[in-house]
Formats: structure tokens, sequence, C-alpha cells
């Protein structure tokens, strides 16, 4: 089959970007979406042109490291599956597809498809995790988790971070993700210590980055690879109103050594001190 | 290199053994003892100790949050956009654990036993051994962090069953147990960068190890974005950077995953051990077309219910649901009625090939085999199956465009791990000072042929509960000048990074990289991968630096060195895998026996079962680097079984 693709192309952070036309006339349906990229790259490569760049890795859907817009829809027209799962026998020949990066404030574009999201992994350092020292952990039976939490737990921890719901939202909101990490950990026991805290700062830090706010709207949940509910976000509003409500004025957990900028790359080299 | 086999006659003199640093005493004393024995780094000095860390699955995401707990100030990187993304993520069956849960005989000894049985008598007895005392933490540590661990309805853990073993020993989540894993690694990571005793450079692939002083004392980086290269020294380095399966092109690797961190430590002095052991996998789904980039792993939790089979009869065109029981061979049971489907991964890909072989396959030129669930589907349900399985059943429709529920799934062989890596100590650390090697980059605990479920045990024994104490030993025995990134060290490694890019983009020639590594990965495929021969090993040896020549001739790489540049990147990283390549090749020629994933077509027992010769091969073959085209130099560490006593593994 043949395909016309329209790509956003943009060199770096600092270039304008535009859409080129491309047309993929050796496709065939078993290939998978990446697989179609991978051979129109070779050509380009072969013709000295630049290939597109686009982030993958595991190929198997879990990663979440690949992820762009296919005619405005994240991850394409295959509901709960990413880009890298899509295979192309569910396009038709001669279909014109426009493929473009997250569009988000918070996911800055670096080269053509491949956006920052370093975004996300600030939110949960800002408080998605337990806090549990290595070695100091309880007998692993000694805390019974009933089934029921264990199952929504593990429907919310399947989140695998590509940021598909930010891109989807109006409003470019990170509720989805956000909510997944808080419903994960908030619905079992071994959350509970810092259930509260954890929700007010996962929030903030999601504000402070940029995301939009959550309107209920559900268009994250439609395109979310993994499946996670909206009910992840009422559950995220919950915990915060109570956590609102009941908050008093506490401090901020003490950081150890707090550096500047934590999660981003090195612009100079690190301060160099005798060691 | 020379490529005449007789030149490795077994009477050829080697270089001294590496020294293992096993501790004394009895078995289940020594790592109690070993940690005794450890000297302890003042706590208000912890912090003037910086650690590199490279890579972030679990080995490494462990380690650089426990070091980082600990006050240390860690360095941690990354290929991947986020820390979370690394290739543990894909891990989809188990872990083990001799938690003896179920009440179905386990313990530390049977999973140690198991564990040394199924590596064919390849591995260290006194690894092993600490890795299933160690099992025991790892579970209670990721419950703690909130793993969400499959459970039985009164809240207690679930289990299941894997292959090479005849208890249930294996915690699970779902069919993502690897993500599961990874996130609660990634999340204590994430507590520890908050807290800013670990700083992420996430988009950043080593390129350089920097030896000072016959020590490891930092590494070059480029940053993946801006295409800079930057130095960072610190007082020890931690590589966790994964296996090299990628050299097969075709692997269920992810695509990134690459070879060259340990590749560079080992030109800088890092013996390389087993290079030849690798773990083709029983259950993927089977290639489809010359683009195919990657192969996908159907999880070998799979084989606890689904029954293997193909036609008996050659050419049977009959599709597969109306082909009755009659005329159905299930290989597995008949040929190991003890184990059978649940046979080890290196027995069951080799069944696999054997009936394929014989002109039995199914599918698109022959090469697959059905994994079957319509017994199970009669006796459990849908309803069990799909909470069981529900995941991959999606996942194998999704890919093959065929619902598992109606026919069997199809699957072959695919290249999946590699035992082999970087040889280490009992320390986890390499023959060079101050450079330790955790998770699957090194070599330690599987022998020739992993279990499955096991490599997740070990990435997480590695990261938590062994680098975390040694490299503290280490530091604290001193002797570590100080220096920093103005050292002349670090500006000839730069300047060898830039000059490797230099070259890489000045060839100017007409064929993108991955031509020459699909090229390379067929070869090895064919000649160093589910049977091996002397023959087509020295033919291998013979063609890589052919293709090697044509790649510094014809290749071609659009673009700079100062932007985003994934061609640039999977370039030098198909550059090094020549060399490996090599390496393997000259590995598993020198190795005149079968063990366990390597399986030497001239050494087998008259069933066609591995014959291994302890007389002669009871070692790990640990490799010296010698330059580029030099013969490699062998180390060998002799083995000893003192508990598990030698004997023909038999699964039937």
């Amino acid at each position: 089959m043949r395909i016309f693709l329209e790509i956003w192309r943009q060199r770096s952070a600092a270039d304008e970007g535009g859409f080129v036309r491309y047309d993929v006339p050796d496709v065939t349906e078993h290939m998978s979406f990446l697989e179609m990229l991978d051979v129109l790259n070779r050509r380009l490569v072969e013709a000295g042109d630049p290939p597109v760049a686009f982030d993958s890795d595991c190929r198997e859907g879990i990663c979440g490291m690949c992820g762009f817009l296919v005619n405005g829809q994240p991850h394409g027209p295959l509901r709960n599956a990413t880009i890298c799962q899509t295979h192309m026998r569910h396009f038709a020949d001669g279909d014109m597809l426009r493929l473009e990066p997250w569009r988000a404030a918070a996911f800055p574009v670096l080269r053509d498809l491949c956006v920052d999201r370093g975004a996300l992994d600030r939110i949960i350092a800002s408080g998605g995790y337990v806090t549990v020292r290595t070695g100091s952990a309880p007998e692993a039976n000694a805390i019974p988790v009933p089934k029921e939490a264990a199952d929504r737990a593990m429907e919310a921890a399947a989140c695998i971070g590509c940021g598909a719901c930010v891109a989807a939202c109006p409003n470019a909101s990170a509720a989805l993700f956000t909510g997944s990490k808080v419903t994960h950990l908030g619905v079992l026991p071994q959350g509970q210590a810092e259930r509260r805290r954890r929700v007010v700062s996962m929030t903030e830090q999601a504000r402070a980055e940029g995301f939009g706010h959550c309107t209920t709207i559900g268009a994250c949940s439609r395109v979310c690879p993994a499946g996670i509910q909206l009910e992840v976000i009422a559950r995220m509003n919950r915990d915060w109103l109570i956590a609102a409500l009941s908050r008093r004025e506490e401090e901020e957990p003490v950081a150890i050594a707090p550096r500047s900028s934590p999660m981003r790359f090195y612009e100079q080299a690190p301060p160099k001190t005798q060691r | 290199m020379a490529t005449n086999p007789d030149a490795l006659s077994p009477a050829r003199p080697t270089a001294p053994a590496p020294d293992a640093r096993i501790p004394d005493g009895p078995l289940d004393q020594k790592w109690k003892r070993r940690r005794f024995e450890m000297k302890l780094v003042n706590p208000a000095n912890k912090r003037r100790y910086r650690i590199i860390v490279v890579g972030t699955g679990l080995a490494g995401g462990a380690a650089a949050a426990s070091l980082g707990e600990l006050g240390y100030e860690v360095l941690s990187f990354c290929i991947q956009d986020s820390p979370r993304r690394a290739h543990s993520i894909a891990a989809q069956g188990g872990i083990n654990a001799a938690k003896n849960y179920q009440n179905d005989g386990d313990s530390v000894e049977r999973l140690f036993y198991d564990t040394v049985k199924g590596g064919d008598f390849r591995s260290r007895e006194a690894n092993v051994y600490r890795l299933a005392e160690l099992s025991l933490n790892i579970i209670d540590q990721c419950a703690a962090q909130g793993v969400p661990f499959a459970r039985e309805y009164g809240g207690m853990l679930a289990n299941r069953s894997f292959g090479g073993a005849l208890v249930s020993r294996t915690f699970y989540a779902r069919g993502q147990t690897g993500q599961q894993l990874l996130l609660g690694a990634y999340q204590a990571l994430a507590r520890q960068t908050a807290a800013g005793t670990v700083t992420q450079y996430p988009r950043a692939e080593m390129l350089e190890l920097v030896v000072v002083d016959g020590r490891a004392r930092g590494i070059v980086v480029r940053d993946l974005v801006t295409g800079r290269v930057g130095s960072f020294a610190a007082h020890a380095v931690v590589l966790a950077t994964g296996g090299y399966g990628n050299v097969f092109f075709l692997s269920t690797n992810a695509k990134n995953s690459n070879a060259t961190a340990i590749w560079r430590a080992h030109r800088k002095g890092a013996l390389f051990a087993n290079p030849c052991y690798t773990q083709i996998h029983p259950t993927c789904i089977p290639r489809a077309g010359a683009y195919q980039s990657k192969l996908t792993l159907m999880s070998e939790s799979l084989r606890n219910d689904g029954r293997v089979w193909v036609p008996k009869r050659p050419g049977d065109a009959r599709r597969p649901e109306e082909i009755p029981d009659s005329d159905r061979d299930y290989y597995l049971e008949r040929m190991y009625p003890t184990y059978g489907n649940l046979a080890p991964r290196d027995i069951s890909s080799r069944a696999a090939k054997t009936v394929c072989d014989e002109g039995r396959g199914v599918g698109p030129g022959g090469l697959g085999v059905y994994l079957d669930f319509r017994d199970a589907f009669a006796r459990l349900g849908r309803r069990v199956l799909d909470e069981r399985y529900g995941n991959l059943f999606e996942m194998y429709e999704r890919i093959t465009g065929d619902d598992p529920h109606v026919a069997p799934m199809r699957i072959y062989p695919a290249v999946h791990y590699t035992m082999g890596g970087l040889w280490v100590d009992y320390d986890l650390m390499s023959t060079i000072p101050g450079l330790f090697v955790a998770g699957e980059a090194n070599f330690s605990d599987h022998g020739a042929n992993r279990l499955g479920a096991s490599a997740l045990m070990q990435g997480l024994a590695d990261g938590y509960f062994i680098v975390p104490y040694t490299v503290g030993d280490y530091l604290a025995h001193g002797g570590i000048a100080k220096l920093d990134e103005g050292h002349a060290a670090f500006r000839d490694a730069e300047r060898d990074v830039a000059e490797r890019t230099r070259r890489l983009l000045g060839v100017g020639g007409r064929k993108p990289v991955d031509d020459f590594h699909r090229e390379l990965g067929e070869l090895l495929w064919e000649d160093c991968g589910m049977a091996r021969s002397r023959e087509s090993l020295t033919r291998a040896l013979e063609r890589i630096p052919r293709i090697e020549e044509a790649f510094w001739r014809d290749l071609r790489v659009t673009g700079t060195g100062e932007e985003l540049n994934q061609e640039l990147e999977r370039a030098g990283r198909v550059a090094d895998y020549f060399e490996l390549a090599r390496l393997m090749c000259w590995d598993a020629l020198q190795r005149n026996e079968s063990a366990g994933g390597h399986f030497r077509v001239e050494h087998q027992t008259p069933e066609g079962e591995a014959a291994r010769n302890d007389a002669e091969y009871a070692h790990v073959s640990a490799w010296e680097w010698r330059g580029p085209g030099e013969e490699p130099v062998l180390h060998k560490e002799p083995l000893r079984f003192e508990h598990v006593p030698l004997q023909q593994r038999s699964y039937k």
C-alpha cells in the first residue's frame, strides 16, 4: 500500500518548524507504524537528507518512549495501543496522515517528533513514591493487601508515562498521569502514611510545570494506551479535597542536600571540586 | 584477530586466573562473613564521595537510589528520556523468590540448586547462593514500595510457575512485572533526586570510561539532545547498562539497548566473561518481513497453561484447529515428560529448532510452532485465562492480527538475554578497580543459561543489596587520589570520542547504518545462534571483518555531531558490535563443549542434548582486549561444584 505523510520537521527547540510532505509507496499491512517510518528514514538517509527524529525504545507498548499525533489523535486511531503497537493494517492504501509532536507548553519540542517530558519525572519526584529505605521493609506478607485494592492499584500503576493524555487534553492537563500515581499508592496500605502530602505536592508540581487544569472532559482516558480510567482523577480530587481541608501549615520535606536543577542535563560541566 | 581455530589448542598457555575473592567458610555464611569484613565509610564523609551509575534499569536504578539514601553523591545517567523507560520495564512474567508461600517445598537451597543446574553448571556457587538468599529481601522491599503484586483473596501474595522449576515461586504483577518493579526503583530514585543526593542525566550516552592510575575515575558522555560531549569525574563507577543481545539486530531487546558502555570498559581493561552465552527465548512472535525492526516476547508464563505442538506430518497444511490430537506432536511433553511445557528456555528453543528443521514448522517459511490454549480454555474458562494473561493475548492480537482465543499462537525462538558480560568478582567489581558492574551487564549468576524470572531477581539483588555495600567497602579502603575533570585523562578520552564521531560522520558512503547491522545480525544468528559449529564459527570470524570493512567504507551518517542525531548514535553502537561479535564467535569456537545456551553441534549426547566437557571447560572464560584485530587473551577462572554435584542436566 501507499501512504502519504505530512510530518512536522523542526531542527531543534530554537528553530522554526513546519510540515513536510513525504510519499511512502512500499508499505505492507504487517509493518508496524514505526517500521513504516524506518522505511521512510532509510530512504531519506540514502538520499542524504536528515531522517525524521522520533522516539521509540521497547516497541512493545510498555516503555512509554514513543508517541506523536496522527491526524490529531495521540498514538493514532487504535484504542488502548501506543503508536509502536499500531500496525499498518489499520490504515488504507492512499491515506494521508499528518504526524506532529505532542503539543503542550510543558513538553518543549526537541527535534521533529521528539519532545522533552521531564516535567512528568518532576511530578513523580515531588511525592510519587513511598518513603522506604532499602533494607527497612517488613516481611512482604506481614501487611495483607485485599485483592480488590491490589487490582485497583495495578490498573492505575499501568500508566506508561507517555504523555498522550496531556496531548489529548484541550487544557494540556496532566491530571490522568498524576491521578494514576496518586491512586496507585493511595489505595494500598503501604501508601497511606504519605497519602495527603503526596496529593498536594504532586498537584502543585503539575501546576508549576505549566500543565493546565482538569475540566473532566475525558479525552485523556479515551486515548490512554494503558487504559487508565477517569476514576483516578476522581480519586485524586477526593484525596486532594480531604488533604486541603484537613491540612495544617506544614513545612516542606527537608532535602538532604538541595541542588538547583534536578532532572536537567548539565548546561556546563559540573562544578569543579577537588575529588 | 587470527581465524585459524587450530591456534586454540587446549594446551595453549593462558593468562593467570582473575581472583574472584570468594569468602571462605560454609556456603550459607559467605555473604554474611563478607559483609562483616567490609570496611565502612564514616557517615559524615559519604557526601564527599561521588559515584557514577550508568543505566537506570532494575540494577542501576536500585543501586543509584540505595547509594543516594546512604548519603553518597550519585550521578545517574540513562539514554532514554526518563529513567523510568529502561528496558527492565519490558520484562513480563515475574520474579523468583524462595519464600515458600505455596508450601510446596521451596527453600533458599532449592532455588540455589535450580539456578546452578539451570545454568548448566557454569556459574559460581557462592554467587548463586547469595542471589537465592537475597531473593527474600527483594520481595519485602518491593511490596513495601507499593509494587502491586498479584494477591490472593485473603490479601497474601500469589505465585505462579516458571520454566526449570517444579515449585511455584514466581511473584508477578499481571504480565507487567518488570514495569512495576522498575517503577518501584524509579520512584525510590525520584525520591533521592528530590532529596538532592542523586542528579539525573537523561538522554545521555556514556561513550568512554576514564581510567586514572589503574582505577575507574569517570566517564565521557554525549548529551543526545545537543550533541555536547562532557566529562564527569567520580570515586567509583557502576555500569548497569544491560545486555548485548542487540548485536543480533533482531532481538527482544529495546531498540536503544546497546553494548557500547561495557565494550568501552572492556577496551580499557575490564575482562569480558563468557561472551558466547546468549539466551534464545523459545516463545516470541515470529518475524513477519524484511522491514522487521525487533521481535516481541510472549511471556514464558504462558507455558503454564499453553501447550506447545507442531503437526506430526511435515507439510501438513491444515488449519491448526482442524488438526486432531492424533496428528499433533506435543513435542515438549513427549521429550521431557517431567517438566513438559515448562522445560528450561535453552532446551525448549532447541526443541523448536529441531522440529522446524524436520520440516514440521508452521507459518511462513516454516519457522514457527503452536502455543495452544484450547485445553486450558476448556478446563479453566476464558475469564480465568484472561485474568492471568489478558494483556499478553491482546499484545499478540495487536501485532499479528490473530486472536489467540480462537486459534493457537504461533511462536518461534528469538535472542532475548545475554548471560555473558563483564567479568566481576564476588563484590561485583570488574578487573578495573573502582568499576562495578551490575545486572545483565555482568556475567555473574546465570552460568550458561538463565531460568525464567531470574533476571529481575538478579538485577534487584545487585542494585539494592550488593553494590551499595561493596562500593562502600572499596571507598573505605582509601587510596583514591583527588582529581577533577581537568585531568589530562579526561581531555584524552574526550578527544578519542570526538575523533570517533568525526570518523563516523566522515565515511561518506551510501548505505544507512541499519543495513550493516542487519547483515551482521543475520550472520550471527546463522553462525553463532541456537546452534554453532567449528565450521560456522570459523566462517563467521572470516566474514565479520568484511562487513566491518564495508561499514567503514560505505556508511552514510547524515547531519552533524552537534545536534540530536539518531543515525550517529546507532552508528557508534554498531561500530562496537563488530568487535564484540568477533569476541563472541571466538569464545564460542574456543569452548569445545555444549553448555546451556551454547550448543556446539559437534558436542551432543545421543539424544541430542548438550554434552558438557567438565574436565576441560568447567571454567569462566574471561577475555582480555589486546587491541583492534588482535587476538584476545584468555583468563580462566576455574569453577568448583561442592554443593550441587556435577551431573548431566535432565528434565525428562
